[in-house]
């Protein structure tokens, strides 16, 4: 039993999907226990695994889907690799989503009408690619899940208004550019060295010595842009903004934090394990330090954008189009520290982001606003709610103990390390840009005057239970648990760097 | 017109003929789905795009003089039958790389779906602004912010 928690972290949710679409469009209550059952049994397997791979003395598991043996040497079948950051990205993954499920109890009935087993199928579908994309060890095993990602990412975001099926159609245009690149790079990869498994594929460049080869870095440059695409790096962000802040408010709460995030987690795997940190950065330096610079761009640009949003949701998604800036930044900067830091701030901005979103979300439902001048007053009529979004926000500008604080703590101080002084001076310019955006709405939330108080949309099926705060307790608690869980990761951030700190193979 | 003379079709189009033709159809594909107004060229061009990735990864399992990947009759009898080592029997310069054709099939899938999807949401999107001309969509949603 124990050997195949990673294979059931993917089970249990791909099962769940089919159950659900099983029970069909009427039992919405059995629908949405199905989903909870199957998202919190993976989110146990999860933590299992975070246990096993602490255990193990190598520090990574390893598991053949369905028992295929290696010949000569190399391995046939799909293995599953989970070392401590897999292990602690896919907790993230499973957990994001088990209490994405109970804030959703509530609002999908509104919001999806009778789509809603469309929903709770789709969802787990997408967290199972997200799980697979994170825990594979085969290139082309890892292209058809970012791919399923990305198809039930699609149909979910144009589950919401017409604009939303306008940028979902873009988000396809965009998703599929960058998938085909990325496949068109292990193709490449493919051609040289004539396997597909990622630590295979890395020991034959190591041992045929196939470096200096073109094919090699045409496969490594058409493989980043892919990625790049797919994760929103600046100048290929054009699909993001729109496809999640006209996303219905379930569906962008969970996405946001999650795809952009993973994707960073794939660009590290190929970085350091399927090229190996001796490739990329001896390779790299020319372009590694435009990389960087790009990711200056990034930064300087998302906090602008943020700057002159006046939607809410908006502002939140050029606020992600930052944050990927600082972790490619971290990753290229070609030092330990820097690529810690990069992968402490997946997990922190999942952390900040997911409960960002959940307060705009209610914020939104409270209000029926988008705008910033929603918040108005609000510390008065929902104090719990804005407790939520002032940890987020906090850790987003970056003050202790919140994670963002910390993130920043490690990025900075590998930058100063490397002694790259400007994209330290990138990171705390953004920062106090985040001050800005952040206190003026918190001020405004403060201080402003409450001009009547609205009534709480009435749900589709008869009366919500309307407590403090005049929202749901299945939507205040999730978003108390995505504030609490801000600080956890950043109070036990030593403890989590330390596992991190040993995932980082030598460069 | 010099560097179009005999010697360089030979040397470099000829024998790398596949290659150029996925490049180019990629190119092909690349420019619809950014340049082209209309949603369903746009989609067309994703095909074109995708179809062009298909057409590298199936030459690239192609090795002269060889055949289909499917083992003949005599070979399994010789394996199965007399017991000798499949080694000995099979000679891989004889077959065709399967692999990247079997590859293709779950891209093909893939690819399908994609564009069954985009199908789906281009109708959605028909539906409510009444053309699939993005021109016109974007002057629809100019005036209003949210909706």
């Amino acid at each position: 039993m124990t050997e195949h928690f990673s294979a059931l972290i993917l089970l249990m949710p791909l099962f769940g999907a089919l159950l659900v679409t099983l029970l069909g469009r009427e039992r919405r209550t059995a629908c949405w226990l199905t989903a909870l059952v199957c998202l919190a049994a993976s989110s146990a397997f999860a933590i299992g695994n975070i246990c096993q791979v602490l255990a193990s003395k190598s520090g990574d598991l390893r598991y053949r889907m369905g028992g295929w043996q290696e010949s000569a040497g190399y391995e046939v079948g799909i293995e599953l690799r989970v070392d401590m950051l897999a292990a602690l990205v896919v907790a993230m993954v499973v957990l994001v989503g088990f209490v994405n499920i109970i804030f959703a109890k509530t609002r999908v009935g509104s919001e999806m009408k009778d789509k809603v087993a469309f929903f709770y199928a789709l969802k787990q579908l997408l967290i199972v690619g997200l799980c697979g994309i994170v825990m594979t060890n085969d290139a082309f095993n890892l292209y058809v899940l970012i791919e399923i990602t990305s198809l039930t990412s699609y149909a979910l975001i144009a589950m919401g208004n017409r604009r939303a099926a306008l940028s979902s159609f873009n988000y396809i245009i965009m998703g599929t550019i960058g998938a085909s690149f990325y496949l068109l790079g292990v193709g490449y990869l493919y051609i040289k060295t004539g396997t597909l498994n990622i630590d295979d594929i890395s020991s034959v460049m190591q041992s045929g010595d196939l470096w200096a080869h073109p094919s090699i870095m045409i496969a490594f440059v058409l493989i980043m842009l892919g990625i790049w695409t797919k994760m929103a790096f600046f100048p290929l962000h054009g699909w993001l903004p729109n496809a999640y802040s006209y996303a219905p408010g379930v569906v962008g709460s969970f996405m946001a934090p999650l795809m952009t995030k993973v994707m960073v987690y794939v660009m590290l795997r190929v970085m350091l394990w399927l090229f190996g940190g001796e490739y990329v950065y001896s390779s790299g330096h020319i372009w590694g330090e435009l990389i960087i610079w790009m990711s200056i761009i990034a930064i300087i640009a998302g906090s602008f954008l943020a700057l002159a949003c006046t939607d809410i949701k908006k502002m939140l998604t050029y606020l992600i189009v930052a944050e990927v800036g600082y972790m490619v930044g971290g990753a290229w900067l070609m030092d330990g520290a820097g690529i810690l830091g990069s992968m402490y701030h997946i997990l922190s901005d999942a952390a900040m982001t997911f409960c960002l979103f959940l307060a705009a979300s209610i914020v939104i439902l409270r209000t029926g606003d988008h705008r910033l001048t929603a918040f108005t007053g609000l510390f008065r009529s929902m104090p719990l709610t804005m407790t939520g979004f002032t940890v987020g926000a906090l850790s987003m500008i970056g003050l202790p103990p919140t994670c963002g604080f910390f993130s920043k703590w490690y990025l900075i101080s590998g930058a100063i390390e490397v002694g790259h002084w400007s994209y330290v001076a990138a990171l705390l310019f953004s920062s106090l840009v985040n001050a800005v955006i952040f206190f003026r709405i918190i001020e405004r939330a403060y201080f402003g005057r409450i001009e009547g108080v609205e009534s709480l949309p009435v749900d589709a099926d008869g009366s919500p239970p309307v407590v403090l705060d005049r929202v749901p307790y299945s939507m205040l608690l999730p978003l108390l648990m995505a504030a609490g869980s801000v600080l956890l990761v950043g109070i036990y951030n030593e403890v989590l760097a330390g596992w991190l700190r040993a995932a980082i193979p030598s460069l | 017109m010099e560097f179009l003379a005999a010697g360089f079709i030979e040397e470099n189009i000829v024998p790398k003929f596949n290659y150029w033709v996925y490049v180019i159809l990629m190119m092909i594909g690349l420019f619809a789905m950014i340049t082209k107004n209309n949603l369903i060229k746009k989609l067309i061009g994703m095909a074109i795009f995708q179809t062009a990735i298909i057409l590298f990864y199936v030459s690239i399992g192609v090795k002269a003089e060889s055949g289909i990947p499917i083992l003949g009759h005599e070979q399994h009898h010789e394996i199965v039958e007399e017991g000798r080592a499949s080694s000995e029997v099979i000679k891989k310069e004889k077959f065709a790389n399967p692999l990247p054709h079997v590859l293709m099939l779950t891209a093909i899938v893939v690819g399908v779906s994609t564009l069954g999807l985009a199908l789906a949401i281009s109708q959605r999107i028909y539906g409510s602004f009444n053309t699939l001309e993005e021109d016109e969509i974007l002057d629809q949603l100019r005036p209003g912010g949210h909706d």
